[in-house]
């Protein structure tokens, strides 16, 4: 048995192979889907999620050695009450996603940014977001939706 | 070879094949029907022509768009599939513009796939295009029966009633209900006329040309349930394919009870495929390539498993393309005009003979993968004599047609649900991973998702084909475009006709300025799948053209601006829907508008430069300038690029603008670097560190501008492609003098 910190909630997950990646667990044993499959090999991003607040890749991650750790993914972003963050309402309002397959692991990078560095240059957003490919190429939105709520925080977009 | 069901590089085919869709109102009738109790359900029977005389009888079908709620909620269906391109919010949009409904009350569902909804399918930016005055229609209708409800309630003539926010009111008395509240006696009101429905003029839009924010943005940023991959069905086991990594390949035997022994591993067993894979009819073909099938309890375990399969594969009819020996091929068949003349005018060996000046270039392109970013996934249900499929694909009619093919199973008995996709690109406009899911399902009696590797999906794609032109124009003493000589070089399949999006018709421009022109083919025999990738054709040939046209004013030491307006003359498009050529004021509008708001002309440090392009494709007039730098080290860094698009009456300004701004991304990820290259009939690269997408600190400003011609709508999916490569590779050569006319350019030693 593998016990895992998922959005402040404990999962026991019985008889899973601890090879098992992060991703494939959240997907397949969990239901939290919001996780995305894009390359397997930590290419894309769209599976990244915060290991205690960092961005890590869930395709990389084997649950054996999560135990213990903080896990955020995208479902976890919203308080409990179902009020978003401040980053996802950003990404409505700019109406950031076209297919949308990319949007939630972008929204843990920024996620992971913001609380690293609330007013971040533009430069910085570019930067800190490589990781994380959008094939649609909403970069320019994304990078819009994060200069408005470093705005919010106090922070020079 | 197979023809595909409907060209998706030919705007004419397309429309022909959506004519069910794009005709008149009069050619159908609206039906309305009481649904559940208080709500109005406006719909449209589809049944056509003589037919749907007969339709008032009880066997008539119905489908449905617009349903109202006693709660005054609306709920509107979108009948087309949506792979990020925007429609299922667009479409609603234009229903409740003309309902006059409160989009905040509005709730938009996916229509179930069913023939009464036409062609549902998402290819050739067509769906505005062809659902406009349906859409409209559904709008306009349902709100002329409220009105109709509360004139007679109030005893007032409808003529005194006006609607807004899903609110039926009459300013003299000040009486108003809401449309929930008169839904119950609308529906027993007579149908309206519709060939005498009023629509909207532009100037009374409220919510067309707005920003409305996509509908499923909600759960995108709460990660629900609501891509294909995200689908789970009760007892559902998880697949991979394995194929043959030669193209063709088929499977002679595995090491099956090897792999049966691996944890959760439930069956594993060859499929022997029913076809060569090149010879997928698009859509709705049968064919299926041969693999190993390994089902699991997990994606997880099934992936494992496969590291440890061993195939033994049949390779003797499988592809042995090299793509070293077509560039090899086609590099000397460049050296000339083409043996098969395609259209020909006047005497142009002549007339290059005659022309003032010459120039003659020849272009190249590499193959490239669709890379949508959510791999091929399909969850399919067998049930003995019924299938039930959950697909992401552009193509939900077709791929329904697929499955009756594939499974000698009727129509009625396949009930497919179309499923949001993570990026199309045209990649899935076939539906190989649903046969795929079909055929496994079948086999092992329980439903199954089937899941794509990436390395599975770069290996196995309909990719955009590679080709080359040799192109030659003259011009005359005033520095005119005077003859026009034009070579292409494209992959056949069967070594007669051109692969899927590989052959080029003739196009109408430069050609109606041109008393001397000639259009040669020559072609290579290659077995890679090609297929329809964002703008077909037009996305590789508007490189082509709009550089050459910039090398021709250069050659003038004219004007680019200037000189390509001049080769809009005689351009009639008239911007009647998909018409072939482009129409020249709206043409020279939106290149004339872009120059101004790039400020061309404007001086530049050393090394940097403007480039322009203008490009007509799915019946969009588009023109984008880019600013670009060049160092010595040829790193290139696109500064800011401007588009200016005239897609006549724009839908939702939010999505349209959001198509343009990814356009470029997709377009500059594509010129720079990336490349599909074969060894001994298998594909080379196998992810995305092989084939890279341009990421955040790569990405230039973008400024977007539309043109209000006052025409019709058309789609934006597809057109604001094709100009960015021009554009880049125009503004290259500018900044250095140096004229890249291979794609990708990283293959000339620039780098980004």
């Amino acid at each position: 048995m593998i016990n895992l910190k998922i959005n402040n909630k404990e999962y026991n997950l019985d008889d899973i192979d601890p090879e098992t990646p992060l991703l494939w667990a959240l997907r397949d044993t969990l239901g939290l889907v919001g996780t995305k499959f894009g390359c397997g090999v930590a290419q894309c991003g769209a599976c990244t999620i915060l290991l205690n607040g960092q961005p890590g890749r869930g395709c990389q991650m084997p649950v054996g050695a999560l135990e213990g750790i903080e896990i955020t993914t995208v479902e976890g972003l919203a308080e409990e009450d179902g009020t978003l963050s401040a980053l996802q309402q950003a990404w409505i309002d700019h109406d950031v996603p076209q297919c949308g397959y990319c949007q939630a692991g972008q929204l843990l990078a920024a996620t992971s940014l913001l609380e690293r560095n609330p007013s971040p240059s533009t430069e910085e957003i570019d930067t800190a977001m490589s990781g994380n490919i959008c094939r649609c190429g909403t970069y320019t939105r994304i990078v819009s939706a994060i200069q408005s709520v470093a705005k919010d925080t106090g922070g020079a977009a | 070879m197979s023809q595909p069901i409907i060209d998706y590089s030919n705007p004419v085919a397309i429309l022909n094949a959506s004519k069910e869709n794009a005709i008149s109102l009069s050619r159908r009738e609206f039906i309305k029907l009481a649904g559940a109790s208080g709500s109005l359900v406006v719909g449209l029977s589809v049944l056509p022509g003589e037919v749907f005389a007969q339709s008032s009888n009880s066997t008539a079908e119905l489908n449905t768009y617009v349903l109202i709620n006693a709660d005054n909620s609306i709920r509107i269906y979108a009948p087309n599939p949506e792979i990020g391109q925007g429609i299922k919010t667009a479409l609603p949009m234009i229903v409740a513009e003309e309902l006059d409904a409160d989009w905040k009350q509005v709730i938009v569902e996916s229509a179930p796939v069913a023939e009464l909804y036409g062609r549902q399918a998402a290819g050739g930016s067509t769906s505005i295009l062809t659902r406009w005055n349906e859409m409209r229609g559904m709008g306009a209708i349902a709100r002329q029966m409220l009105v109709q409800a509360a004139s007679d309630q109030w005893n007032l003539p409808a003529s005194e009633l006006s609607t807004q926010d899903s609110t039926v009111s009459h300013q003299g008395t000040g009486r108003s209900a809401s449309y929930g509240e008169l839904a119950a006696a609308a529906v027993k009101l007579p149908m309206p006329n519709v060939d005498q429905l009023e629509f909207k003029t532009p100037d009374q839009y409220k919510l067309l040309g707005t920003r409305i924010t996509g509908v499923n943005n909600q759960e995108v940023v709460t990660g629900q349930p609501l891509f294909g991959i995200d689908t789970v069905v009760p007892g559902m086991l998880y697949a991979n394919y394995v194929k043959c990594p030669v193209i063709g390949g088929k499977a002679v035997s595995a090491n099956l009870d090897e792999i049966k022994a691996l944890p959760g591993i439930k069956h594993a067993f060859i499929m022997p495929g029913t076809t060569d894979v090149s010879y997928f009819e698009v859509g709705s073909g049968d064919g299926v390539a041969s693999g190993v099938a390994i089902v699991a309890e997990s994606t997880w375990q099934a992936i494992k498993a496969r590291r440890q399969l061993n195939v033994e594969w049949d390779t003797s009819n499988a592809s042995d393309d090299n793509w070293d020996d077509f560039v090899e091929q086609a590099t000397e068949l460049a050296k000339g005009p083409g043996a098969n003349v395609l259209d020909e005018k006047g005497d142009v060996t002549a007339a290059l003979q005659n022309a003032d000046k010459t120039v003659a270039s020849t272009y190249s392109f590499g193959y490239v993968s669709h890379a949508q970013l959510e791999p091929q996934n399909c969850v399919a249900d067998w049930k003995g004599d019924s299938v039930e499929v959950w697909a992401p694909t552009q193509t939900p009619s077709a791929a329904v047609n697929s499955l009756n093919k594939l499974l000698g199973i009727p129509k009625e008995n396949i009930t497919l649900h179309q499923i949001r996709a993570g990026g199309g690109f045209g990649r899935r406009l076939e539906n190989d991973y649903a046969r795929e899911a079909a055929l496994i399902s079948r086999e092992i009696g329980v439903p199954v998702k089937l899941q794509w590797t990436r390395e599975d999906d770069m290996a196995f794609d309909y990719f955009r084909p590679g080709g080359f032109y040799s192109l030659a124009g003259g011009l005359d003493q005033n520095g005119k475009l005077s003859v026009w000589d034009n070579h292409i070089i494209a992959p056949s399949v069967d070594g007669n006709s051109p692969g899927f999006a590989a052959g080029l018709r003739p196009p109408a421009y430069p050609r109606q300025l041109l008393d001397q022109y000639r259009f040669t083919q020559s072609l290579i025999t290659y077995k890679t799948p090609t297929g329809f990738c964002r703008a077909p054709t037009s996305n590789t040939y508007a490189f082509v053209e709009q550089c050459f046209i910039h090398e021709l004013a250069d050659a003038a030491g004219r004007d680019h601006v200037e000189f390509l307006v001049e080769t809009m003359v005689g351009m009639t498009g008239q911007g009647q829907g998909f018409a072939r050529s482009p129409d020249r004021t709206r043409a020279v509008n939106v290149i004339q508008t872009v120059a101004k708001r790039a400020n061309w002309g404007q001086s530049m440090p050393e090394g940097r430069a403007l480039g322009l392009a203008f490009y007509y494709s799915h019946a969009g007039h588009i023109a984008e300038i880019a600013d670009v730098s060049v160092d010595s080290a040829k790193k290139v860094t696109i500064h800011k690029v401007w588009v200016v698009a005239d897609i006549g009456t724009v839908i939702n300004l939010s999505g349209a603008e959001n198509q343009c701004q990814g356009a470029v991304i997709d377009a500059i990820s594509t010129m720079m670097a990336q490349e599909i290259t074969m060894k001994d009939g298998q594909i080379e690269q196998t992810n995305f560190h092989q084939y890279p997408l341009l990421r955040s600190n790569n990405r230039p400003e973008i400024d977007v501008h539309f043109v209000d011609s006052g025409n019709s709508p058309t789609g934006m999916g597809e057109p604001a492609f094709p100009p960015l490569a021009p554009a880049v590779g125009n503004a290259i050569f500018a900044a250095t003098g140096e004229r890249a006319r291979s794609l990708p350019i990283s293959n000339l030693g620039f780098s980004i």
